[in-house]
């Protein structure tokens, strides 16, 4: 019993001081300081989950049963707090009998963390946002914001993730992985990750080609992103749409369209659908600077105003239409003004927590008013594309200037930083995690295959319409279009 | 009168157009000032004799767009390009330094927006000026579609020859590139070739483009001037550097050939020189006709080799191979030796990874030749 004591007590240990896995060809070039011992965890569900685990190998396998119920119905509850509360006065319990039966070595780990992550998880934090919203025929929303240590710490993590997988498929395009076209989202995060934060699954999101980071926050996972963008299989879209085209029918994600600004009607016609439906949701129809100018985006603004459709018009304004500046294109680079009859708001579009609260009030807005537009001041950091140095129409200074003040990830690891939320360590071992993960999701999909030859002619037509398809000399070869 | 030969190993075929100098490209030079459409018959065709040397420059074909594009603006003051992102020197390097020579007035960047592009266009061209239109890829035309087909074809027709926007000419890059995908690699020509009113333009190569662009921004209706994009960089020979024009509404002989005529445009040229040349082992003789302007097309040079050859072989992707097949058919129907067939994409959108399985290959053109010639 004593040794097996000793074997759980090691194994928290090792688990507390972190884990230092293979980097992969996603060097980090800063020195890495960890903390020896048994150090602050990296995340207290983490070792929650992985302390019971433990408990699972050494104990009887009904109490394993019971730990795995504990763990899982918080999480099948959806992890509020509610559910958390639940289930740690069920893991309480357990404490309670594994103590009187003599394990407190190895729980008292446990329990300290358990209690530590409960008081301060799910806590409201106030914070105010630094930059003040403009508003057009409406009021602004409050600047004061409520969010939580969780609710920070996932924007950390998420906009972590978003950033190494876009990297990553820079580096496979220039390693001609990926060919095709393919538009980074890098630097725009906030908005995608904000916009989660305020939404649920009932919410229709429909976006341009940048396409990849609003993919992954509507449900998608960074396996299908890449195998998407390789062409290969496992992709979200089969492999037949590639970067500019991902779908995610569950999470109510309608795309991922290549011609500018043609995916705004679509927004106003899934709008009045769910209105319909009395679903309840609004449809963000997002689109850039560029497409601000383009008139069916005009056209779809008349219609939803007209019909009070639940649809906010998201403009992404990243200041530049490919190489375009929003000064040479735009008369009126107020694109949160240009609805005229519809309100708008302005947010910087570089802070999750003003994007998260705009988008709340536009819902609420929305769901009984009608439309709304919302202009995200926001920044992209690579060129419009991968064939596009991004440095001919705009200065490395200003990319760099950028970087350094406005960056959404740091702005969130200053707010974890400065509320005690997470420490440096805890930080950077969420960040390796982060790119463990984008790198084992880049090798799946690296071996996954491409698509089957008959692909070439499915999803044509409906299937089963017996339409044909003819080959090249219209005589030889003739498929049946599945 | 100069007489000259193309490296490109073309045999072509003299005309001098009302507008612009006098195209010499070898050949008797015939006078027909008061013709107003310069077709040819194949009674004359002729070897061309030895040319005089002209000045060349061994340059790709964006350089020889870009060139072409600065003589107009010479030659013209009311002439103007406009387009997403043609002040830099656009996404394929065309219209490189013609703002810093002829200034912001004349070389102006659009919105994003190419029914305004092309509407804008339109009405510029009404009032007498040349109105060069650049929509950034032919896949983004459509919204400007309404306004070609509704607007500009029919400007000169509804106002009883009042008004015309003969000056428009709308440039776009089109066609497959190996890694296009969807909304980078489409060929539209084949929407805009059954409306009367305007005409349908594509060159093969860089001399060919040089001339034809100059022929259409000069020509008095407006005209869609397609651009393989897969040629910008990889189509280089010897342009000449003066001014000239080739005739619109002509096509030209490639190659002659007993057994079999094929007729395209563009890029697939290329690939079909390579189908002849593989088949010509095998002891057919292909007649290559380029059609270089699709709408109006030359149908007596088609209908003349068909009579001479018996077969016709259309392979290019589009739709317009249609209109040709169902043309010769009507006229050349005692003279066919089997049936006219078609070489093209397949009937899905354009596809991303799918794409060396959809496009009509060199030996997708063989097979279809065999089996003409065979039947």
């Amino acid at each position: 019993m004593a040794k097996r004591m000793q074997g759980i007590m090691e194994s928290i240990q090792t688990l507390c001081s972190g884990d230092h896995g293979n980097e992969g060809f996603m060097q980090d070039d800063e020195d890495e300081e960890e903390e020896n011992g048994v150090g602050r965890l990296t995340s207290w569900a983490e070792l929650l989950g992985f302390g019971l685990a433990v408990f699972s190998e050494a104990i009887a396998p009904q109490l394993q049963c019971f730990c795995d119920r504990t763990l899982g119905f918080a999480v099948g509850q959806g992890g509020s707090r509610e559910a958390w509360i639940k289930a740690v006065a069920m893991a309480m319990s357990l404490v309670r009998k594994a103590v009187k039966k003599g394990w407190v070595g190895a729980l008292a780990p446990a329990a300290r963390v358990m209690s530590q992550a409960l008081s301060t998880a799910s806590e409201p934090i106030t914070l105010d946002i630094p930059v003040p919203f403009k508003a057009h025929k409406v009021e602004t929303p409050s600047v004061t914001v409520e969010t939580s240590a969780q609710e920070l710490t996932n924007f950390f993590k998420t906009m972590f993730i978003m950033r190494r997988m876009e990297i990553a498929a820079d580096s496979l395009y220039k390693s001609k992985f990926i060919r095709g076209f393919c538009h980074l989202y890098d630097g725009q995060e906030a908005v995608c990750v904000g916009m989660e934060a305020a939404l649920n699954d009932k919410d229709c999101i429909i976006t341009a080609y940048r396409d990849h980071c609003t993919h992954l926050g509507r449900g998608g996972s960074v396996l299908e992103v890449f195998a998407e963008l390789m062409g290969r299989k496992d992709g979200c879209s089969l492999g037949k749409g590639g970067s500019m085209h991902m779908y995610n029918k569950k999470g109510g994600f309608y795309g991922g369209n290549g011609i500018v600004g043609a995916q705004t009607p679509l927004g106003a016609g899934l709008a009045f659908a769910q209105k319909y439906l009395k679903v309840e949701g609004v449809t963000l129809a997002m689109y850039g600077d560029g497409a601000a100018n383009q008139g069916q985006l005009f056209e779809a603004m008349n219609i939803s105003a007209l019909w009070n459709l639940p649809v906010i018009y998201v403009c992404e304004n990243n200041h530049y239409g490919m190489g375009t500046a929003e000064w040479r294109s735009a008369k009126s680079p107020e694109y949160y003004k240009r609805g005229d009859y519809i309100p708008g708001l302005k947010v910087d579009g570089m802070d999750c927590l003003a994007v998260k609260q705009a988008v709340k009030y536009a819902k609420e807005y929305a769901l009984q008013n009608g439309p709304m537009v919302l202009e995200m001041d926001t920044y992209r950091y690579h060129g419009h594309s991968m064939s596009d140095p991004g440095s001919t129409y705009r200065t490395r200074d200003e990319i760099s200037g950028v970087r350094q003040e406005r960056d959404p990830i740091e702005r969130i690891r200053k707010l974890l930083l400065s509320n005690n939320i997470a420490t440096v360590a805890e930080l950077k071992t969420m960040e390796k995690e982060a790119k463990k993960e984008v790198e084992d999701a880049l090798s799946k999909a690296k071996e996954s295959p491409s698509p089957d030859s008959d692909e070439l002619f499915t999803h044509v037509y409906r299937k089963g319409y017996g339409a044909k398809a003819y080959g090249a000399d219209r005589k030889e070869v003739v498929v049946k279009l599945p | 009168m100069v007489r000259r030969r193309f490296s490109f190993g073309l045999v072509s075929r003299l005309s001098s157009p009302i507008y612009g100098r006098s195209p010499c490209s070898g050949g008797i030079w015939t006078p027909c000032l008061g013709q107003k459409r310069s077709f040819m018959t194949a009674k004359d065709l002729v070897e061309s004799e030895e040319p005089e040397k002209k000045v060349t420059n061994r340059i790709n074909m964006f350089s020889a767009i870009n060139q072409a594009l600065h003589t107009v603006l010479d030659s013209d003051p009311k002439s103007y390009v406009f387009g997403e992102d043609v002040g830099f020197g656009g996404v394929f390097r065309c219209t490189t330094a013609l703002r810093d020579k002829f200034g912001r007035h004349r070389v102006f960047n659009t919105p994003l927006c190419e029914q305004a592009i092309v509407g804008f266009g339109i009405g510029l061209a009404s009032m007498g000026n040349r109105a060069i239109a650049e929509i950034q890829f032919a896949d983004y035309i459509f919204p400007a579609l309404d306004q070609i087909v509704n607007e500009a074809a029919k400007y000169r027709y509804r106002s009883g020859n009042l008004f015309n926007c003969g000056g428009l000419t709308v440039r776009a890059p089109y066609g497959a590139v190996g890694h296009g995908g969807h909304y980078h690699s489409q060929s539209p020509e084949a929407f805009f070739c059954h409306v009367p009113g305007i005409k349908v333009v594509i060159p093969r190569s860089p001399s060919q483009a040089k001339g034809l662009l100059l022929a259409s921004i000069r020509d008095p209706n407006p005209v869609v001037f397609f651009e393989p994009k897969w040629l910008y960089r990889l189509a280089v020979e010897e342009v000449p550097v003066d001014d000239y024009t080739l005739p619109l509404s002509s096509a030209e002989v490639m190659r002659k050939g007993s057994d079999i005529t094929l007729v395209g445009w563009g890029a697939q040229l290329a690939i079909m020189e390579e189908a002849c040349d593989e088949v010509s082992k095998l002891g057919i003789s292909c007649e290559l006709i380029d059609l270089r302007t699709l709408i109006p097309w030359d149908k007596e040079l088609v209908e003349d080799s068909v009579n001479k050859t018996g077969r016709l072989l259309a392979p290019v992707t589009g739709g317009f191979g249609a209109e040709i097949a169902a043309s010769i058919t009507n006229s050349c129907f005692l003279r066919l030796q089997a049936p006219v067939s078609r070489v093209c994409g397949l009937d899905t959108p354009f596809p991303l990874v799918f794409e060396p399985f959809y496009m009509p290959t060199k030996n997708k053109i063989v097979d279809a030749i065999k089996a003409s010639v065979n039947f």
